[in-house]
């Protein structure tokens, strides 16, 4: 049985994130916890996230969680959502700029302005709704997932990494944005996997098998 | 490729159960709003909203477990509106699973409500609904004024001047419903759905009037909303979510498939 603990350090609902969880892998052990001891203990990390950025990072200073997440990190299956994959980063444009955990090389910048390629047209920030990501590897969290499916979206801030080899999944909203990031044991993703319908759900399940 | 434009069924729920008859064909419960949402999400709604139009607040509390039910068993966007008022409401239904909460009189009462939601939570999950009615005479430029307590009372608010301070707030998106339209089967008002659109920079969802698939089709070509609203064409079974999106794919429309 494995164990799953996502981590609470108040930045959202992650109600949904546990029931999806649940959901997908009846046998595991679901927890949400701020607790540093199930943090370390469990064998797969999720750190999810929505609200600022600046927010985020106060958390889990608060909450004394920034070498905590820094260490699961580094060894177990860790899965960012939405704003995790953010917070992962060296340093984010959002609040006039915060730094991040520094996980991963890379910076978030805003959809400034975006528009159509094709049309010319604005297009509204956020950007909100179901769009597609094209995988970059076969990465196995993509496994039974059909290429370029869609997954629910809801930001105003795109990561862009260092490391063009980092990205695992790409997604065009006036031009192509990192939507998946990964590393090792990392994976991280600006949509919302337990918001997105068989896609979501199929990722999910495929974290909780992942043996990196 | 890129962005779909989104299909959203709204239901209406009073007291814990979905009220104005749902007719769909095998259903066991008409008013079961898990059962009534599972059968929108396998037909590939994008979102589902819930307004809840229980009278008395006593009864509110039940909406919280029917938010925590439908979503513990369907994983798409959940949006929950009718009777918002405070940050402890919204902390409420976001933590039972709603993704987003609609705010409409209490941002009327007190529009610092719907930045400090936003500060608090996030401008994903707050959406501002506005009720709009035209109020300008044949012949002179059209003016649309917010209106509240379903569509009786005026408030003198500009509706495309309020959006955008709704916009430069924090709100997420805008639902917008035409007072006008809403229950005619005539269709959005695309005057007023375009007119608002352009004028801000969040995403626009059409509301009231469709009763036509061509209807979903003009608000998003024509009103250029980026995503349509309706009840009654899928209660009643006229539709499937899945014929509406193949509509709007003949036209030339993303969407989910």
């Amino acid at each position: 049985m494995t164990s799953i603990a996502i981590i609470d350090y108040g930045m959202g609902n992650l109600r949904s994130v546990a029931k999806a969880l649940e959901h997908v892998a009846p046998r595991a052990r679901v927890i949400v916890t701020q607790n540093h001891h199930d943090i370390l203990q469990a064998d797969r990390v999720v750190f999810p996230g929505q609200g600022s950025i600046r927010d985020c990072m106060r958390e889990l200073a608060h909450w004394n969680l920034v070498e905590v997440v820094r260490d699961a990190a580094l060894g177990k299956p860790f899965l960012g959502l939405c704003l995790g994959p953010q917070a992962l980063l060296d340093f984010s444009e959002e609040n006039d700029g915060v730094a991040g955990l520094g996980v991963l090389p890379g910076r978030v910048i805003r959809f400034s302005d975006p528009r159509d390629p094709a049309s010319g047209e604005r297009l509204k920030v956020p950007h909100m709704g179901w769009n597609q990501v094209r995988q970059a590897s076969d990465h196995p969290l993509w496994r039974g997932i059909p290429q370029d499916s869609r997954f629910y979206f809801v930001h105003s801030y795109y990561p862009r990494p260092a490391d063009a080899t980092l990205v695992v999944g790409w997604t065009r909203y006036g031009f192509e944005f990192a939507s998946a990031i990964a590393r090792d044991n990392i994976f991280a993703v600006q949509f919302h996997p337990e918001k997105s319908a068989q896609a979501g759900l199929r990722l999910l399940a495929n974290f909780a098998a992942w043996n990196p | 490729m890129g962005l779909a434009k989104r299909i959203i069924p709204c239901l209406d729920v009073d007291r814990g159960r979905v009220v104005k008859g749902v007719k769909f064909v095998e259903i066991r419960d008409a008013g079961d709003p898990v059962e009534i949402a599972r059968r929108y999400d396998e037909q590939g709604a994008d979102e589902i909203t819930f307004l809840d139009i229980t009278a008395s607040s006593d009864d509110r509390e039940t909406l919280v477990h029917v938010v925590e039910q439908v979503a513990s068993q369907v994983f798409i966007p959940l949006t929950v509106g009718g009777g918002i008022r405070t940050l402890d409401d919204v902390r409420r239904m976001l933590n039972a699973g709603a993704d987003k909460v609609s705010i409409n009189t209490a941002a009327i009462a007190r529009p610092e409500f719907v930045r400090e939601a936003a500060e608090r939570f996030g401008n994903q999950c707050i959406v501002v609904a506005i009720d709009a009615k035209a109020v300008h005479q044949p012949g002179e430029s059209p003016r649309w004024e917010i209106f509240t307590h379903g569509g009786r009372r005026p408030t003198g608010i500009d509706a495309v001047e309020w959006a955008r301070r709704m916009n430069a707030y924090g709100a997420g998106e805008i639902l917008l419903t035409s007072m006008d339209r809403d229950g005619t089967k005539r269709g959005f008002d695309l005057e007023l759905t375009r007119a608002i659109s352009e004028a801000t920079t969040i995403p626009i969802i059409a509301s009231g009037g469709v009763g036509t698939l061509d209807h979903l089709a003009d608000g998003i070509l024509l009103g250029k909303a980026d995503a349509v609203l309706a009840a009654s064409i899928f209660h009643f079974a006229e539709y499937t979510i899945e014929q509406a999106k193949r509509h709007l794919r003949a036209r030339g429309i993303e969407v989910r498939l």
